[in-house]
Protein backbone atom coordinates (compact mmCIF):
# COMPACT_ATOMS: atom_id res chain seq x y z
CA UNK A 1 0.00 0.00 0.00
CA UNK A 2 2.79 2.08 -0.07
CA UNK A 3 2.95 2.77 -4.35
CA UNK A 4 5.40 -0.79 -4.32
CA UNK A 5 3.12 -2.69 -7.08
CA UNK A 6 4.80 -5.70 -6.45
CA UNK A 7 3.85 -6.37 -2.91
CA UNK A 8 0.76 -4.61 -2.85
CA UNK A 9 0.15 -7.25 -5.91
CA UNK A 10 1.02 -10.14 -3.31
CA UNK A 11 -0.67 -8.54 -0.61
CA UNK A 12 -4.44 -8.79 -2.16
CA UNK A 13 -3.03 -12.15 -3.72
CA UNK A 14 -2.57 -13.13 -0.24
CA UNK A 15 -6.14 -11.86 1.26
CA UNK A 16 -7.92 -13.09 -1.58
CA UNK A 17 -8.14 -17.34 -0.19
CA UNK A 18 -9.06 -15.32 3.44
CA UNK A 19 -11.85 -13.21 1.89
CA UNK A 20 -13.21 -16.51 -0.22
CA UNK A 21 -12.86 -18.55 3.16
CA UNK A 22 -15.33 -16.68 4.92
CA UNK A 23 -17.48 -16.11 2.25
CA UNK A 24 -18.00 -19.17 1.22
CA UNK A 25 -19.02 -20.10 5.18
CA UNK A 26 -21.41 -17.27 4.84
CA UNK A 27 -22.84 -18.47 2.23
CA UNK A 28 -23.27 -21.92 3.27
CA UNK A 29 -25.00 -20.67 6.59
CA UNK A 30 -27.22 -18.65 4.22
CA UNK A 31 -28.01 -21.05 1.85
CA UNK A 32 -26.61 -18.82 -1.01
CA UNK A 33 -25.51 -20.76 -4.32
CA UNK A 34 -21.64 -21.56 -4.15
CA UNK A 35 -21.34 -19.69 -7.27
CA UNK A 36 -21.77 -16.09 -5.34
CA UNK A 37 -18.86 -16.74 -3.11
CA UNK A 38 -16.02 -15.40 -6.14
CA UNK A 39 -18.39 -12.19 -6.69
CA UNK A 40 -18.39 -11.49 -2.79
CA UNK A 41 -14.50 -12.06 -2.88
CA UNK A 42 -14.20 -9.56 -5.61
CA UNK A 43 -16.44 -7.12 -4.32
CA UNK A 44 -14.11 -7.20 -0.99
CA UNK A 45 -11.16 -6.82 -2.60
CA UNK A 46 -12.61 -3.65 -4.89
CA UNK A 47 -13.30 -2.07 -1.35
CA UNK A 48 -10.19 -2.73 0.19
CA UNK A 49 -8.41 -1.62 -2.63
CA UNK A 50 -10.62 1.87 -2.74
CA UNK A 51 -10.22 2.21 0.94
CA UNK A 52 -6.93 1.43 1.42
CA UNK A 53 -5.37 4.35 2.79
CA UNK A 54 -7.90 3.55 6.17
CA UNK A 55 -5.53 1.33 7.03
CA UNK A 56 -3.41 2.33 10.12
CA UNK A 57 0.13 1.28 9.45
CA UNK A 58 1.15 1.35 13.08
CA UNK A 59 -2.30 -1.36 13.39
CA UNK A 60 -2.54 -4.91 11.99
CA UNK A 61 -4.05 -5.89 9.08
CA UNK A 62 -6.12 -8.62 10.22
CA UNK A 63 -8.98 -6.44 11.99
CA UNK A 64 -8.73 -3.77 9.05
CA UNK A 65 -9.63 -6.38 6.32
CA UNK A 66 -11.84 -8.36 8.57
CA UNK A 67 -13.63 -5.44 9.46
CA UNK A 68 -14.27 -4.48 5.75
CA UNK A 69 -14.84 -7.83 4.69
CA UNK A 70 -17.82 -7.57 7.44
CA UNK A 71 -18.99 -4.37 5.83
CA UNK A 72 -19.28 -5.93 2.57
CA UNK A 73 -20.58 -9.08 3.27
CA UNK A 74 -23.26 -7.77 5.40
CA UNK A 75 -24.06 -5.02 2.95
CA UNK A 76 -24.10 -7.78 -0.17
CA UNK A 77 -26.54 -10.60 1.48
CA UNK A 78 -28.84 -7.45 3.13
CA UNK A 79 -29.21 -6.82 -0.32
CA UNK A 80 -29.77 -10.14 -1.81
CA UNK A 81 -31.59 -11.55 1.56
CA UNK A 82 -34.63 -11.88 -0.22
CA UNK A 83 -33.05 -14.50 -3.00
CA UNK A 84 -31.34 -16.22 -0.57
CA UNK A 85 -33.69 -17.59 2.31
CA UNK A 86 -33.89 -21.21 0.78
CA UNK A 87 -34.02 -24.57 2.29
CA UNK A 88 -30.04 -25.45 2.39
CA UNK A 89 -31.33 -29.14 0.54
CA UNK A 90 -32.08 -27.34 -2.61
CA UNK A 91 -28.47 -26.73 -2.91
CA UNK A 92 -27.07 -30.13 -1.75
CA UNK A 93 -26.00 -30.87 -5.41
CA UNK A 94 -24.63 -27.24 -6.61
CA UNK A 95 -22.50 -26.89 -2.82
CA UNK A 96 -21.06 -30.77 -3.13
CA UNK A 97 -20.06 -30.06 -6.82
CA UNK A 98 -16.86 -28.14 -6.79
CA UNK A 99 -17.05 -25.21 -8.64
CA UNK A 100 -14.35 -25.90 -12.05
CA UNK A 101 -12.39 -22.80 -12.00
CA UNK A 102 -13.53 -21.42 -8.26
CA UNK A 103 -11.91 -18.22 -8.73
CA UNK A 104 -14.27 -16.70 -11.31
CA UNK A 105 -16.84 -14.69 -11.12
CA UNK A 106 -20.09 -16.17 -12.28
CA UNK A 107 -22.17 -12.72 -13.17
CA UNK A 108 -21.57 -9.93 -11.41
CA UNK A 109 -18.60 -7.95 -12.20
CA UNK A 110 -19.06 -9.36 -15.73
CA UNK A 111 -22.59 -7.42 -15.81
CA UNK A 112 -21.53 -4.52 -13.79
CA UNK A 113 -18.75 -3.80 -16.68
CA UNK A 114 -21.47 -3.51 -18.87
CA UNK A 115 -22.08 -0.38 -17.13
CA UNK A 116 -19.17 1.43 -17.55
CA UNK A 117 -18.68 4.10 -19.52
CA UNK A 118 -17.20 2.92 -23.07
CA UNK A 119 -13.79 4.02 -22.89
CA UNK A 120 -13.79 2.92 -19.04
CA UNK A 121 -14.84 -0.23 -20.11
CA UNK A 122 -11.98 -0.98 -22.52
CA UNK A 123 -9.52 0.06 -20.30
CA UNK A 124 -10.67 -2.22 -17.87
CA UNK A 125 -10.84 -5.06 -20.51
CA UNK A 126 -7.09 -3.97 -22.08
CA UNK A 127 -5.76 -4.45 -18.57
CA UNK A 128 -7.56 -7.30 -16.58
CA UNK A 129 -8.71 -9.44 -19.57
CA UNK A 130 -5.96 -9.00 -22.10
CA UNK A 131 -2.84 -8.08 -19.26
CA UNK A 132 -2.05 -5.14 -20.77
CA UNK A 133 0.40 -2.52 -19.31
CA UNK A 134 -1.01 0.90 -18.80
CA UNK A 135 1.48 2.47 -21.25
CA UNK A 136 0.47 -0.30 -23.53
CA UNK A 137 -3.41 0.83 -23.07
CA UNK A 138 -2.25 3.83 -23.36
CA UNK A 139 -0.36 3.55 -27.17
CA UNK A 140 -3.34 1.55 -28.51
CA UNK A 141 -6.20 4.08 -27.66
CA UNK A 142 -3.88 6.95 -28.36
CA UNK A 143 -4.34 9.00 -25.18
CA UNK A 144 -2.07 9.67 -22.47
CA UNK A 145 -0.95 7.23 -19.70
CA UNK A 146 -2.23 9.56 -17.12
CA UNK A 147 -5.39 9.65 -18.45
CA UNK A 148 -5.99 5.83 -19.07
CA UNK A 149 -4.38 5.61 -14.91
CA UNK A 150 -7.67 9.14 -14.31
CA UNK A 151 -10.09 6.74 -16.39
CA UNK A 152 -8.96 3.09 -14.68
CA UNK A 153 -9.11 4.76 -11.09
CA UNK A 154 -12.76 6.54 -11.95
CA UNK A 155 -14.05 3.16 -13.06
CA UNK A 156 -13.36 1.22 -10.00
CA UNK A 157 -15.08 3.63 -8.16
CA UNK A 158 -18.11 3.28 -10.60
CA UNK A 159 -17.53 -0.50 -10.41
CA UNK A 160 -18.02 -0.21 -6.20
CA UNK A 161 -21.15 2.07 -6.93
CA UNK A 162 -22.34 -0.56 -9.26
CA UNK A 163 -21.88 -2.95 -6.45
CA UNK A 164 -23.70 -1.44 -4.36
CA UNK A 165 -26.80 -0.97 -6.19
CA UNK A 166 -26.58 -3.69 -8.09
CA UNK A 167 -29.88 -6.30 -7.38
CA UNK A 168 -30.64 -4.78 -4.85
CA UNK A 169 -33.07 -2.54 -3.21
CA UNK A 170 -36.45 -3.13 -4.88
CA UNK A 171 -37.65 -2.43 -1.54
CA UNK B 1 -13.57 -12.00 -14.80
CA UNK B 2 -11.07 -13.85 -12.85
CA UNK B 3 -10.10 -12.90 -9.22
CA UNK B 4 -6.33 -12.64 -10.56
CA UNK B 5 -7.14 -10.40 -13.02
CA UNK B 6 -9.09 -8.23 -10.72
CA UNK B 7 -5.57 -7.85 -8.35
CA UNK B 8 -3.92 -6.70 -12.01
CA UNK B 9 -6.24 -4.01 -12.18
CA UNK B 10 -6.51 -3.03 -8.71
CA UNK B 11 -2.40 -3.01 -8.90
CA UNK B 12 -2.09 -0.92 -11.83
CA UNK B 13 -4.28 1.98 -9.80
CA UNK B 14 -2.17 1.39 -6.56
CA UNK B 15 -0.99 5.38 -6.00
CA UNK B 16 -1.10 5.44 -2.26
CA UNK B 17 -3.25 7.44 -0.21
CA UNK B 18 -3.60 8.24 3.44
CA UNK B 19 -6.67 8.71 5.36
CA UNK B 20 -4.78 10.69 7.68
CA UNK B 21 -3.76 13.54 5.33
CA UNK B 22 -7.60 13.67 3.32
CA UNK B 23 -8.78 14.37 6.69
CA UNK B 24 -5.58 16.85 7.69
CA UNK B 25 -7.16 19.12 4.16
CA UNK B 26 -10.42 18.78 5.24
CA UNK B 27 -9.75 20.56 8.60
CA UNK B 28 -7.83 23.04 6.61
CA UNK B 29 -10.10 23.42 4.27
CA UNK B 30 -13.14 23.78 6.95
CA UNK B 31 -11.00 26.25 8.77
CA UNK B 32 -10.31 28.65 5.73
CA UNK B 33 -14.11 28.55 4.81
CA UNK B 34 -15.24 29.54 8.43
CA UNK B 35 -12.20 32.00 8.82
CA UNK B 36 -13.77 33.87 5.01
CA UNK B 37 -17.16 33.54 6.35
CA UNK B 38 -16.45 35.42 10.02
CA UNK B 39 -13.69 38.03 8.44
CA UNK B 40 -16.14 38.80 5.85
CA UNK B 41 -19.74 38.95 8.03
CA UNK B 42 -18.84 39.21 11.63
CA UNK B 43 -15.08 39.89 12.49
CA UNK B 44 -13.56 40.69 15.85
CA UNK B 45 -15.35 42.16 18.57
CA UNK B 46 -15.23 46.24 18.55
CA UNK B 47 -13.10 45.62 22.31
CA UNK B 48 -10.27 43.05 21.23
CA UNK B 49 -7.56 44.39 22.27
CA UNK B 50 -8.32 44.73 25.69
CA UNK B 51 -10.64 41.57 25.53
CA UNK B 52 -7.16 39.48 25.18
CA UNK B 53 -6.09 40.12 28.05
CA UNK B 54 -8.95 39.01 29.55
CA UNK B 55 -8.73 35.36 31.14
CA UNK B 56 -12.75 35.00 30.74
CA UNK B 57 -11.98 35.48 27.40
CA UNK B 58 -9.46 33.45 26.85
CA UNK B 59 -10.47 31.08 28.23
CA UNK B 60 -13.64 30.49 25.55
CA UNK B 61 -11.09 29.32 23.81
CA UNK B 62 -9.48 26.71 25.19
CA UNK B 63 -12.67 24.85 25.65
CA UNK B 64 -13.66 25.49 22.02
CA UNK B 65 -10.33 24.69 20.81
CA UNK B 66 -10.00 21.28 22.81
CA UNK B 67 -13.17 20.32 21.52
CA UNK B 68 -12.24 20.97 17.94
CA UNK B 69 -9.15 18.81 18.47
CA UNK B 70 -10.55 16.20 20.22
CA UNK B 71 -12.91 15.87 17.98
CA UNK B 72 -11.17 16.06 14.54
CA UNK B 73 -8.21 13.03 16.40
CA UNK B 74 -11.46 10.64 17.43
CA UNK B 75 -13.00 11.48 13.48
CA UNK B 76 -9.46 9.83 12.02
CA UNK B 77 -10.64 6.51 14.65
CA UNK B 78 -13.83 6.48 14.00
CA UNK B 79 -13.49 6.78 9.81
CA UNK B 80 -11.78 3.86 10.12
CA UNK B 81 -13.37 0.06 9.58
CA UNK B 82 -11.81 -1.00 12.62
CA UNK B 83 -11.80 1.83 14.76
CA UNK B 84 -14.95 2.31 17.03
CA UNK B 85 -15.50 5.31 19.94
CA UNK B 86 -14.27 3.13 22.49
CA UNK B 87 -10.93 3.98 21.56
CA UNK B 88 -10.52 7.05 21.88
CA UNK B 89 -14.27 8.43 22.84
CA UNK B 90 -12.95 9.47 26.70
CA UNK B 91 -11.00 12.21 24.87
CA UNK B 92 -14.31 14.08 23.85
CA UNK B 93 -14.95 14.81 27.63
CA UNK B 94 -12.07 17.11 28.36
CA UNK B 95 -13.92 20.28 26.81
CA UNK B 96 -17.06 19.36 28.97
CA UNK B 97 -15.07 18.91 32.20
CA UNK B 98 -12.62 22.05 31.53
CA UNK B 99 -16.12 23.43 31.05
CA UNK B 100 -18.52 22.66 33.86
CA UNK B 101 -15.11 23.11 36.02
CA UNK B 102 -14.82 27.00 34.69
CA UNK B 103 -18.42 27.26 35.34
CA UNK B 104 -17.58 25.86 39.00
CA UNK B 105 -15.46 28.45 39.59
CA UNK B 106 -17.87 31.20 38.33
CA UNK B 107 -20.55 30.33 40.43
CA UNK B 108 -18.29 30.76 43.09
CA UNK B 109 -16.80 34.11 42.91
CA UNK B 110 -19.93 35.74 41.45
CA UNK B 111 -22.36 36.84 43.64
CA UNK B 112 -25.58 35.23 43.51
CA UNK B 113 -27.70 37.77 42.08
CA UNK B 114 -24.93 38.40 38.89
CA UNK B 115 -25.84 34.31 38.11
CA UNK B 116 -28.53 34.56 35.90
CA UNK B 117 -27.73 38.06 34.05
CA UNK B 118 -24.32 36.31 33.38
CA UNK B 119 -25.89 33.03 32.02
CA UNK B 120 -28.73 34.71 30.07
CA UNK B 121 -26.16 37.20 28.59
CA UNK B 122 -26.64 39.55 25.65
CA UNK B 123 -25.84 37.02 22.79
CA UNK B 124 -27.46 34.29 23.16
CA UNK B 125 -29.71 34.04 19.20
CA UNK B 126 -26.29 35.12 17.54
CA UNK B 127 -24.35 32.56 19.66
CA UNK B 128 -27.23 29.80 17.96
CA UNK B 129 -27.60 31.17 14.74
CA UNK B 130 -23.50 31.97 14.02
CA UNK B 131 -22.45 28.39 15.62
CA UNK B 132 -24.57 26.50 13.28
CA UNK B 133 -23.58 29.18 10.37
CA UNK B 134 -19.78 28.99 10.58
CA UNK B 135 -19.64 25.26 11.38
CA UNK B 136 -21.42 24.09 7.74
CA UNK B 137 -17.85 24.52 5.93
CA UNK B 138 -15.85 22.83 8.74
CA UNK B 139 -19.06 19.92 8.42
CA UNK B 140 -19.01 19.62 4.63
CA UNK B 141 -15.22 19.03 4.76
CA UNK B 142 -15.46 16.92 7.11
CA UNK B 143 -17.80 14.82 6.00
CA UNK B 144 -16.61 15.09 2.44
CA UNK B 145 -13.20 13.59 4.07
CA UNK B 146 -14.69 10.72 5.88
CA UNK B 147 -16.80 9.64 2.81
CA UNK B 148 -13.62 8.96 1.43
CA UNK B 149 -12.89 6.80 4.62
CA UNK B 150 -14.27 3.96 5.90
CA UNK B 151 -16.09 4.71 9.02
CA UNK B 152 -17.66 1.66 11.20
CA UNK B 153 -20.65 3.25 12.13
CA UNK B 154 -22.02 6.03 9.60
CA UNK B 155 -24.01 8.12 12.07
CA UNK B 156 -21.58 8.25 14.61
CA UNK B 157 -18.46 9.33 12.50
CA UNK B 158 -20.97 12.01 11.04
CA UNK B 159 -22.19 13.22 14.66
CA UNK B 160 -17.63 13.09 15.26
CA UNK B 161 -17.60 15.40 12.36
CA UNK B 162 -20.70 18.04 13.70
CA UNK B 163 -18.31 18.03 17.28
CA UNK B 164 -15.29 18.54 15.22
CA UNK B 165 -17.55 21.49 13.05
CA UNK B 166 -18.54 23.25 16.10
CA UNK B 167 -15.58 23.40 18.04
CA UNK B 168 -13.61 25.32 14.71
CA UNK B 169 -16.92 27.67 14.46
CA UNK B 170 -16.76 28.28 18.07
CA UNK B 171 -13.52 29.19 18.58
CA UNK B 172 -14.06 32.02 15.51
CA UNK B 173 -17.52 33.11 16.85
CA UNK B 174 -15.87 33.44 20.74
CA UNK B 175 -13.35 36.46 19.07
CA UNK B 176 -16.74 37.94 18.39
CA UNK B 177 -19.29 37.14 21.31
CA UNK B 178 -18.65 39.71 24.10
CA UNK B 179 -20.45 36.98 26.61
CA UNK B 180 -17.54 35.51 28.31
CA UNK B 181 -19.15 33.89 31.39
CA UNK B 182 -18.27 30.39 31.54
CA UNK B 183 -22.02 30.75 32.81
CA UNK B 184 -22.81 31.74 29.33
CA UNK B 185 -20.85 29.54 27.19
CA UNK B 186 -22.16 26.27 29.50
CA UNK B 187 -25.41 27.25 28.41
CA UNK B 188 -25.65 28.66 24.86
CA UNK B 189 -22.47 26.72 23.34
CA UNK B 190 -23.48 23.28 23.71
CA UNK B 191 -27.12 24.29 22.50
CA UNK B 192 -25.27 25.17 19.72
CA UNK B 193 -22.92 22.19 19.25
CA UNK B 194 -26.17 19.71 19.70
CA UNK B 195 -27.52 21.38 16.47
CA UNK B 196 -24.79 20.80 14.59
CA UNK B 197 -24.13 17.41 15.94
CA UNK B 198 -27.45 15.99 15.01
CA UNK B 199 -27.24 17.70 11.71
CA UNK B 200 -24.11 15.60 11.26
CA UNK B 201 -25.72 12.67 12.58
CA UNK B 202 -28.58 12.71 10.09
CA UNK B 203 -25.99 13.50 6.74
CA UNK B 204 -23.35 11.11 8.41
CA UNK B 205 -25.75 8.18 8.42
CA UNK B 206 -26.70 8.76 5.17
CA UNK B 207 -23.69 10.08 3.22
CA UNK B 208 -21.05 7.78 5.10
CA UNK B 209 -22.61 4.48 4.31
CA UNK B 210 -20.21 2.57 2.23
Amino acid sequence: MTGDAGAYRQLLASLAPHVRAVARSRCRSLGAPENEVEDLVQEVLLTIHLKRGTWDQSRPIGPWVAAITRNRLIDVLRRRGRHIIVPIEDFEDSLQAENPTPELSTRDIDSLLGQLKPQQREIVRSISLNGSSIRETADRLHITEGAVRVTLHRALKALSVFYRSSGARED
Amino acid sequence: MKTDDLIELLVKDSAPWRFRSVLAWAVAGGIVIAAILFFAGIGFRPDISEAVHSNRFLFKFIVTVSLAVTAIWVALSVGRPDGSLAQRGLALSIAPVLLAGAAVVELLVLPESQWTPHLVGRNARLCLTLIPLLSIGPLACLLAALRGGAPSSPGLAGAVAGLAASGIAATFYAANCTDDSALFVMTWYPIATLIVTTAGYLVGRKLLRW
